[in-house]
């Protein structure tokens, strides 16, 4: 056996290490690895080379190609690169390789290789070009940091949801940083930017300087940064060959160390095995390699959850050794078997061998109705597959509306989507379709669609209420909804039209309308209004005054108020008011007017059709009791006692009361009767109750 | 705070949580300092969820009004919208953030739809230029905002018009997701019960919005055994008669707004002695009305006529309760009164207020409820609590209160005529004279609306009479308000020269004769004489059922229908002998507090069987319904 001290080194005073080796790279390499633009995903995950990443020799016969390789160097795809000069690669924490080009567009491809789609960095990118970048990880996803030809940031923190932030200027910053790194902190992704012997850190709303605490003086420039890869943690690396560890807030240094080496180290990184109570960073030069750490507290990581173990292996096509785990594990069918079997599908899709019908009903078999399988997920892989049919096909199986037709949308599949959506009773969703048919059909067969599916048509005549007028005139046209063309007309009178010809016109137009309608009562109603509104203009033009828009009721009212009786007459008779609401009228403007003498002579004009008991208590509303008591004795004997009680002849109401021997009337009276003086009224009230309770 | 949530059959404070938590978790999303800018008609339903202080405690620094052009100055990190889903408030919201890029230094934008974020709203940002701008951008579902322990509102204003006259059925489809958060909560609902187009496919969306959702099983044991969707149009003459309960009553004079009642000032002013009323406060008094107020939960179901009473047979306990001070002779027993003083305080506040605004009621309704009883002026009370109720012999009154009531009375007799029969066929001459004096349109059309319902639709040569007048004399813009009204079916011409109105009336019960107000043992008292139709469909419903009346529910609109939702084996009930069902009952297109006081009464009866929890699309009166429903041009 062979003594276990046998192979570790002294490191420093009280530390040992040993080197071996855990297993040899299967790859072939031919290329020195300097030459390429290298990736590897963190845990473990593979390896991305892109060898001759675009030289300036230009010369098209070599062209770049991309490696993708485990992380013991097997294979996984190899694929020429066509696209443009590339400046980083990084790997996305779902093992996607983000490949960032010089134009600020990112290119995704899968682990095999398989391209996934691609996105820009925004304008300002393009036009500057993109100088350096870098890929990181948040607890959001992967972000992309962006240095540009004019020295300006641009990040995304989270690829999979794309929100670029252009970083606010760094002050006085002409030449690229001599060093910088994206970090995270408090959710939030910032830059830390070396210029000379200062420290930047820019978030995006300000761009602040920094100084790390305990720093050795006499440092000029930074040469390198390294941030740990839960980003607590910073080392700076100085043109004095001092390395500064700290906390990445740079409120604690945990300790400093100078190696006397002033070239600048080709790569440094935060390095710390899981449960080791060591944190270190190792420093690596052309020909030497350093580790400089410290040792005092645990941070434990346990970043691997079983989730993110699944997914890898099905990144690997491993899925019956995934459902395998998943069983052995128990783990629920959502987070489990269900995923694993939704990627099976998302994989089969791909087989364009088989036909569509096969694929999907294949997948119906295995999947069924599991719970949390997402069939337009996979539709959505088909389709992206170019295999439109299979992606119908498989939505028919999907039994969320919300998810089928926005895929059904991208898939022009308009008119399917707009009667799921329907379905669905979801009105956004119907909105959604609706405004991408319209711009997708012509007008008539728009609205053709519109007329077989009554609840769409509903909501869109809604929409165009509030945002389209015109075309909700159109509508009803197309359907000879003659009723709502003449309320739409009403309505373009009052809204659009100052003048009054105008207005008279839309109203013919809604009068024109309710006769097609065969609503006689509303074509009459308006044709009234329109001579109401020539007459008011007319009485403008000749009293003065203001006419226009008073109802018929009001206009009589002002005339009367102005003097104008005549008129007022003449008016009533035109539109043939009832008698007894012109009483009404009337005698309401003329107590207005306090003309009691008029009032008097109006009452004595004929026979009151509405009863004097009006007069008497339009009188007391203006707190004329003299008047009202004239009104009074002339109020029939239903209405009498109100009549008294109102002009506050409490006795003679009871007497009424008594006479009339009628209970409700004596409670009314008696009611009335209030404290000392109304005494020997009640006293009256009650002994006739009694009485004609005896009888 | 919310504890008056969790007193009634159902914890409705479970929802009120589960809602504050999903707010919580969306300020805390947006990092640092915040703005909140309103959409106004939000702030009335977020109040019930969440204060200032809950607000304030993640951060929240600034709230402004939702307007267009800049925002006022905010020295945050975030800015938040909280809106409605509307292509209107998009404009506003793009007007905002263009004009705050100009400005400078650029914060972080989040926008929260309540209650559902929308595509078409997203796709206007975008259209406008600034959808990229907001980095959260989120719904937050609060469909159903719980008011009381017993009742749940989505405080939907448009919700009839859009359901009954536009044919837009969002608010139902905020309606079903409403009902299933609540399943989520409270397990799921295993029959379903309903009568009307809508209740059909709110229930249509509830069946397949389960079948969306059939990874997550839900395992919780049901609270609710039954589920009754009733459309409003399915008794469109309840809310068109004036309510009768104290609670009804308020609202039918003051309305009150989400939960909250604004009051004239006077009657609350302190009363002293030599003041002489100099110094009447101006502003509005604002009261909160809820169970969590015991007086009030005790009252506010009551007809009007049964208040007074209970009123001073409270001041009579509260002042022997102040008196018990003299007794208190050792230290222990000071020391219980004193313990009980906070609690004797505030039930005087409560009684002081309530007195108050039983006055103002009365000054409205006086001499027509003749059988109010007056408020005894209590010498003791207002010589120990400084509290008087004034009886009415104190307050002569005004010639225009005695208008009022007489007014109110003349009304009331009216709106009993036609719910009893009588006289439906024929121009009524109150009306006439409502008209030719110009009341308020509202009270006229409500009063033409319910002879036109009461009577199956009026005759032609009636309907035409009616509306000729109310254009001459309001005007002729009105036109459009008489076709809204007609379209909803309050307003129609007889078809077929048959009145269906007699043969529901009997059948459904919904006249009585003989109503006992102070102790009532039918709904029909809520109305003092009318029962109102919706209530008596679930009376009907829970005993004997619905079969007993086919007939009645074939004339009325809509299908009526039932579905069960199966229950896995270890989640169905045993009823406990004497346990009572709980009944979720849902009015699509809104419900009057007269009509919840009488579920509530149905709820209370001993041997009724059934408790009614109570779910609407809005809390709303005749007026504010005629209101949604009038169209003003100009």
């Amino acid at each position: 056996m062979d003594c276990y001290t046998a192979n570790w080194n002294p490191l420093g005073d009280s530390a040992f290490y040993r080197k071996y080796e855990l297993y040899s790279m299967d790859w072939d390499l031919k290329e020195e690895l300097r030459d390429c633009l290298v990736a590897a995903a963190p845990y473990g995950g593979p390896i991305a080379l892109l060898r001759n990443p675009w030289r300036k020799e230009k010369a098209a016969s070599v062209r770049p190609v991309l490696d993708i390789y485990s992380a013991s160097g097997m294979p996984l795809a190899s694929l020429l690169w066509k696209s443009g000069p590339v400046v980083s690669l990084g790997w996305s924490a779902e093992e996607e390789l983000l490949c960032v080009q010089e134009d600020g567009a990112v290119l995704v491809y899968g682990l095999h290789g398989d391209f996934r789609r691609h996105f820009s960095m925004g304008n300002e990118v393009l036009q500057n070009r993109v100088l350096d970048a870098r890929i990181f990880h948040t607890e959001f996803g992967s972000g992309v940091a962006i240095l540009t030809g004019a020295h300006r940031f641009t990040l995304s923190a989270n690829v999979g949801d794309l929100k670029l932030r252009r970083m606010p200027e760094v002050p006085g910053l002409q030449s690229a940083p001599s060093c910088w790194t994206a970090l995270c902190q408090d959710r939030v992704a910032h830059i830390l930017l070396a210029v000379g012997p200062d420290l930047y850190l820019l978030d995006h709303a300000a761009c602040s300087a920094v100084t790390p605490p305990g720093l050795a003086p006499g440092v000029s420039s930074f040469l390198q940064m390294a941030v740990s890869f839960t980003y607590r943690h910073l080392a700076l690396f100085t043109d004095t060959g001092y390395i500064w560890m700290g906390t990445a807030s740079l409120k604690e240094k945990l300790c400093e160390f100078n190696c006397n080496i002033r070239a600048p180290p080709k790569q440094m990184v935060w390095c710390s095995r899981p449960r080791s109570k060591e944190r270190a960073v190792v420093v690596a030069w052309e020909r030497r390699l350093m580790v400089v750490g410290d040792a005092s507290e645990s941070i434990q990581y346990k970043q691997l959850t079983i989730q993110v173990l699944l997914d890898r292996l099905v990144l690997r096509r491993l899925y019956p050794l995934a459902i395998q785990i998943c069983e052995y594990l128990r783990l629920p069918e959502v987070q489990g078997v269900s995923r694993i079997l939704a990627h099976w599908a998302c994989y089969k899709v791909q087989q364009k061998d088989v036909s569509d019908e096969d694929v999907a009903r294949a997948i119906n078999q295995k999947l069924g109705d599991t719970p949390g399988v997402s069939y337009s997920d996979i539709a959505a892989r088909a389709y992206g597959c170019g295999r439109t049919e299979l992606a119908i096909k498989l939505l028919e199986y999907e039994p969320r509306s919300g998810e089928q037709v926005p895929l059904l949308l991208k898939m022009k599949r308009s008119k399917l989507a707009l009667s799921k959506a329907i379905e669905s009773g979801d009105t956004d969703l119907v909105f959604t379709v609706l405004l991408h048919l319209k711009n997708e059909l012509n007008r008539g067969d728009f609205f053709m669609t519109l007329r077989n599916q009554p609840m769409a048509l509903s909501l869109y005549r809604q929409f165009c209420k509030h945002q389209e007028l015109e075309t909700l005139k159109d509508l009803y046209n197309q359907d000879d909804n003659h009723q709502e063309l003449g309320s739409f007309h009403i309505r373009a009178s009052y809204a659009a039209e100052e003048r009054i010809e105008g207005r008279v016109a839309a109203l013919q137009t809604a009068a024109d309308a309710f006769y097609k309608a065969k609503n006689e009562f509303a074509a009459k109603a308006t044709e009234d209004q329109m001579r109401l509104l020539r007459l008011q203009r007319r009485l403008e033009d000749e009293l003065g005054g203001q006419f226009l828009d008073l109802s018929l009721h009001d206009t009589v009212t002002t005339l009367i108020l102005g003097g104008h009786n005549k008129r007022a007459e003449q008016l009533a008779r035109d539109f043939r008011i009832p008698d007894k609401r012109l009483w009404w009228l009337k005698l309401t403007a003329l107590a207005d007017l306090e003309d009691w003498e008029e009032l008097e002579k109006f009452s004595k004009s004929k026979k009151s059709p509405i009863g004097y008991l009006p007069f008497v208590e339009i009188c007391m509303k203006q707190h004329n009791k003299y008047e009202a008591k004239k009104y009074a004795s002339r109020v029939g004997p239903e209405q009498k006692v109100k009549a008294l009680l109102l002009v506050g002849d409490v006795a003679q109401a009871a007497d009424v009361a008594i006479e009339h021997r009628n209970e409700a009337e004596l409670s009314l009276v008696l009611s009335h009767c209030t404290g000392a003086t109304d005494g020997a009224t009640a006293d009256k009230i009650q002994r006739a109750r009694a009485q004609a309770q005896k009888k | 705070m919310a504890a008056h949530l969790s007193y009634g059959r159902v914890n409705l404070n479970v929802l009120r949580e589960a809602v504050r938590r999903e707010l919580r978790e969306f300020l805390d999303k947006c990092a640092g300092s915040k703005a909140i800018v309103w959409d106004e008609y939000l702030t009335g339903p977020f109040g019930l969820i969440a204060q200032y202080s809950l607000l304030k405690e993640h951060e929240v620094e600034k709230m402004f009004t939702l307007k267009g052009n800049r925002l006022p100055a905010a020295d945050v990190k975030n800015i938040i919208f909280f809106v409605r889903p509307r292509l209107e408030l998009m404009d506003i919201i793009a007007e905002n953030v263009l004009s705050e890029d100009r400005r400078g230094p650029t914060r972080d934008f989040h926008i929260l739809f309540v209650p559902r974020r929308s595509l078409l709203c997203e796709q206007r940002l975008k259209d406008l230029g600034v959808l990229g701008s907001f980095i959260h951008r989120e719904e937050y579902s609060l469909d159903l905002i719980p008011f009381d322990g017993d009742l749940l509102s989505m405080e939907s204003e448009g919700a009839f018009k859009e359901c009954y006259l536009e044919g837009d059925q969002t608010s139902l489809y905020h309606a079903a997701k409403g009902l299933m958060t609540l399943q989520a909560l409270y397990g799921t609902i295993p029959q379903i019960f309903g009568k009307g187009e809508c209740s059909r496919q709110v229930a249509n969306m509830m069946i397949r919005m389960k079948r969306e959702f059939t990874g997550s099983q839900n395992s919780i044991f049901p609270v609710f055994d039954n589920l009754l969707l009733l459309d409003r149009n399915v008794d469109l003459l309840t809310p068109l008669a004036t309510q009768l309960t104290y609670e009804g009553l308020i609202d039918e004079i003051y309305g009150i707004q989400n939960s909250y009642v604004k009051l004239p000032p006077e009657k609350f002013a302190p009363k002293k002695q030599g003041d002489g009323g100099k110094d009447l406060p101006t502003e509005a008094k604002k009261l909160q009305l809820n169970s969590a107020e015991e007086l009030y939960a005790e009252i506010r179901d009551k007809n009007f006529n049964a208040v007074g009473s209970v009123l001073s047979k409270k001041a009579k306990i509260i002042s022997a309760a102040f008196e018990e001070r003299h007794n208190a002779k050792t230290v222990g027993e000071i020391k219980q009164f004193v313990s009980q003083l906070p609690h004797m305080q505030a039930a005087r506040g409560s009684l002081a207020n309530h007195t108050s605004i039983a006055e103002l009621i009365k000054d409205v309704t006086n001499r027509v409820l003749l059988l109010l009883p007056r408020l005894e002026c209590n010498g003791t009370i207002s010589a120990h609590c400084n509290l008087c109720l004034p009886g009415s012999s104190d307050s002569p009154a005004s010639a225009s209160c005695v208008a009022a009531s007489e007014d109110f009375f003349d009304k009331l007799t009216v709106e009993q005529e036609f719910m009893s029969g009588i006289d439906t066929d024929k121009v009524n001459n109150y009306i006439e004279d409502c008209i030719a004096q110009k009341h308020s349109l509202i009270k006229v059309l409500r009063l033409v609306c319910l002879q036109s319902v009461c009577n199956s639709g009026l005759k032609q040569k009636v309907l035409d009479y009616y509306k000729r007048e109310i254009l001459q004399t309001y005007g002729y813009e009105h036109i459009l308000t008489l076709h809204n009204l007609e379209k909803a079916g309050l307003l129609k011409p007889q078809t077929g020269g048959r009145n269906n109105y007699p043969t529901i009336r009997k059948t459904l019960r919904l006249w009585m004769d003989d109503v006992n107000e102070q102790n009532p043992t039918d709904i029909s008292y809520v109305y003092s004489g009318y029962a109102p139709l919706s209530v008596r469909l679930a009376q009907l419903l829970s005993r004997p059922g619905w079969r007993s009346i086919e007939e009645v529910l074939r004339i009325l609109p809509g299908p009526h229908f039932e579905e069960r939702q199966p229950l896995p084996t270890g989640l169905q009930k045993k009823r406990q002998p004497g346990e009572n069902r709980v009944t979720l009952i849902f009015f699509l297109g809104g419900v009057t507090f007269a009509e919840i006081a009488a579920l509530r009464f149905l709820s209370q009866l001993e041997d009724g069987g059934t408790e009614y929890v109570i779910a609407t699309t809005k809390l709303m009166n005749g007026t504010s319904w005629i209101e949604a429903l009038m169209e003003k041009p100009f």
